[in-house]
């Protein structure tokens, strides 16, 4: 049956029901057991914000504190998952993927491909990402783009509570790698999930809103951003679509395409840094294959090309915001009128 | 005063979650003579947009609540009168009607859903319960459905009788791991049910599969049910729509899906982004693929249906409704022919498979 939980509980719920399911899954990263090796409740803090807790207690040495090292322990994770584990890795930031690229570009995402297909890589690798933290440049990054472009790679872009768990579950039973990043303000986010275990496919859109009007397609906490704006744009008259396209990586191009056919506006609203980014590249789709449907000039609601600020105020202009994502729409709206 | 004349009309609720509703439209004009089933106003809620059917013959007289309006359940809508009542009492009963209602508490957080769940027949089985009335009437939802289907029959049948729609195992939110998929597993589940809640007899509204369900509980225990009614039933013919029953089973994505059940409806448009959600939610769930597969296995073949019971009707000593649509695009509406003399057949003209969601009105004035 469905309760409300938070979008933490529910990654916790998965990564449980999941274990206990199949002996093979292993959870690696820093300070995912407790981090301090110590006895009692330091043993069961579960990670930087408590989201493997009580997991330790259940399974034991399946969960794995590593060094703090990167490159060495996203390196074992991908060797494990090769042999034959399904490894679920934490990189607590995704700021700190740099120094593991070779494992996850020219490894991860190459075996399936370099060993003609008789490779498998069922890894998945955990990792915190977005602004809105206080956290600054080097934690708070959106480096999603990155890894969406790189063959080989799954990744994932949970939106809600019902979302990150179905998802998670999915890229564990996955057999190829995938990048499963979670927005570190949706962390606290309720909602209804189901107690029993689920899949949800990638590549296939979640439409949170339907309208006639706008398409707004948004990733991440960028989502509830654009359903607020559809609130607000409601009451003056204006239906807004939204679409979360849940993955970036494979990405639900029809549903995007099929959107925009119908209401021929379309803003984009990413956390990412606008240059080569989702914004960017769904932009491009629609104008090559949409665009006969265009009635207007696609709107793009990014963050300028700068890095995070740590200044609260700066950080809170740098962000897209729901006011924001209400002017882009209106201004596609108002096109030509 | 002639105030017995005049009725309210008053948001409806929909299915067990429904605290509000938008009103999108009106369909009949001030003055309009509706009969039972006309089409009033259009509403939207959270889950459904849908048009209100009278419940009751009259003059509309008053349209109260305004287009965008929203209201709480059981707010005043409008106001049926015959000619002959003037419109200062029109204006006294609206008067009347807006000082004394109170609108319902909003849901406590935590207060859950309205669901209920019983173990019985060795499964964990979720039902919802309306009404409090000597008369018990139990509803059966077809296959890959849930007790939420009959969110426009549920409540309008609670104002006669104690209201219990079930969850099939293998659907809803009972249990997903089916021990056997056969009609007579099923039906001897319903009266598990039926044990469990300590209810002696009961009468059965089964819709499709839920259909074949009901004659079966019926056949097997005669004495626990005192009348049947079957909507879009299975298990009275051989037709039936296989590739909609492997494509439900198959589909696994919005895309799949829809196409599908816009096969249920004559009105494509019933079928919105919400329920598409809600089947896709439910379908998602592990074992729910293997349950539907060991359930669709137990009455049809993928090409025709397996279970006959047409010629155990005759056999059964109790009342027996049977109602189509005109349009059913799953088992075709000429199973309603050639059955029993005893058997009243109702065939609604213009309507799918989900009859009793598209013409919700005339189906409960059939089973009230």
């Amino acid at each position: 049956m469905a309760r409300k939980i938070t979008y933490q509980q529910a990654i916790n719920e998965a990564l449980d029901q999941e274990m206990a399911r199949d002996e093979n899954i292993v959870l690696m990263g820093e300070d995912v057991v407790g981090g301090s090796g110590s006895d009692g409740e330091m043993d069961a803090w579960g990670g930087v914000l408590g989201v493997t807790k009580g997991l330790y207690g259940k399974y034991g040495d399946r969960i794995m504190d590593t060094p703090i090292s990167e490159s060495g322990f996203v390196g074992a994770a991908v060797g494990a998952a090769a042999a034959g584990l399904r490894p679920v890795c934490e990189l607590m930031f995704i700021d700190f993927m740099g120094v593991c690229f070779d494992q996850i570009f020219n490894q991860a995402a190459k075996f399936r491909y370099m060993f003609g297909g008789k490779a498998e890589t069922p890894l998945v690798i955990r990792t915190m990402y977005g602004a809105g933290f206080r956290a600054a440049a080097q934690h708070s990054q959106c480096l999603y783009p990155l890894f969406t472009h790189i063959p080989g790679l799954k990744v994932v872009l949970p939106s809600s509570p019902y979302d990150v768990k179905g998802l998670l579950i999915q890229a564990i039973r996955d057999n190829d790698p995938v990048i499963f990043c979670e927005h570190k303000v949706l962390y606290t986010l309720e909602g209804e999930v189901p107690e029993e275990s689920y899949t949800i496919p990638f590549g296939e859109a979640n439409i949170v809103r339907e309208g006639d009007d706008v398409t707004i397609v948004a990733f991440g906490r960028m989502v509830s951003q654009a359903m607020k704006a559809a609130a607000i744009l409601a009451k003056e008259g204006i239906s807004c679509e939204v679409i979360d396209p849940r993955t970036t990586s494979p990405l639900d191009e029809d549903s995007i395409l099929e959107s925009v056919e119908n209401t021929g506006r379309l803003v984009i609203v990413d956390e990412a840094s606008p240059r080569c980014g989702m914004a960017a590249d769904i932009s491009a789709l629609v104008a090559r294959k949409g665009f006969s449907s265009l009635k207007a000039p696609i709107e793009l609601v990014t963050p300028p090309h700068t890095p995070v600020p740590f200044s609260g105020k700066l950080e809170d202009l740098y962000v897209p915001n729901a006011e924001r994502v209400a002017a882009a729409v209106r201004t596609t709206a108002g096109y030509g009128r | 005063m002639s105030t017995a004349k005049i009725v309210a009309i008053t948001m409806p609720k929909w299915g067990l979650s429904m605290q509000e509703g938008k009103v999108v439209e009106w369909l009949a004009e001030e003055g309009a003579v509706l009969k039972l089933g006309d089409q009033v106003v259009d509403i939207e809620t959270e889950k459904i947009a849908n048009t209100f059917e009278a419940l009751d013959a009259g003059t509309l007289r008053r349209r109260v609540a305004q287009p965008d309006e929203v209201l709480p359940i059981g707010a005043l809508l409008g106001v049926l009168a015959p000619a002959e009542v003037s419109d200062a009492e029109v204006d006294a009963f609206i008067a009347e009607f807006q000082k004394n209602y109170v609108p319902p508490p909003p849901a406590e957080e935590g207060a859950g859903d309205g669901y209920l769940f019983v173990e019985a027949g060795g499964y964990k089985l979720r039902y919802s319960k309306l009404g409090d009335n000597a008369r018990v009437v139990i509803l059966l939802h077809g296959f890959g459905g849930d007790a939420a289907g009959w969110l426009f029959n549920q409540g309008p049948l609670a104002a006669h009788a104690t209201v219990y729609a079930l969850d099939l195992p293998g659907h809803g939110q009972s249990s997903k791991a089916l021990s056997d998929g056969s009609v007579a597993h099923l039906a001897a589940t319903v009266i598990a049910f039926m044990d469990a809640l300590e209810i002696a007899q009961a009468e059965l509204v089964g819709h499709s599969l839920g259909g074949a369900v009901a004659m079966q509980a019926a056949i097997a225990n005669p004495k626990r049910i005192s009348a049947l009614a079957l909507i879009g039933s299975a298990g009275l013919g051989p037709e039936i729509n296989g590739a909609y029953i492997n494509g439900f089973i198959a589909a696994e994505s919005r895309k799949d899906i829809k196409p599908l059940l816009e096969q249920l409806v004559a009105d494509a448009g019933l079928i919105s982004r919400s329920l598409i959600n809600d089947i896709l939610q439910f379908k998602r769930i592990d074992g729910v693929t293997t349950a539907l597969t060991t359930i669709a296995r137990g009455f049809q073949d993928g090409t025709k249906q397996t279970v006959d019971l047409r010629a155990r009707l005759a056999s059964l000593d109790i009342p027996i409704k049977v109602i189509w649509g005109s349009k059913d695009a799953i088992i075709p509406a000429s199973h309603a022919t050639g059955l029993p003399a005893s058997v009243a057949v109702t065939v609604l003209d213009g309507f799918g498979h989900l009859v009793q969601l598209e013409a919700a009105a005339e189906v409960n004035k059939l089973l009230i």
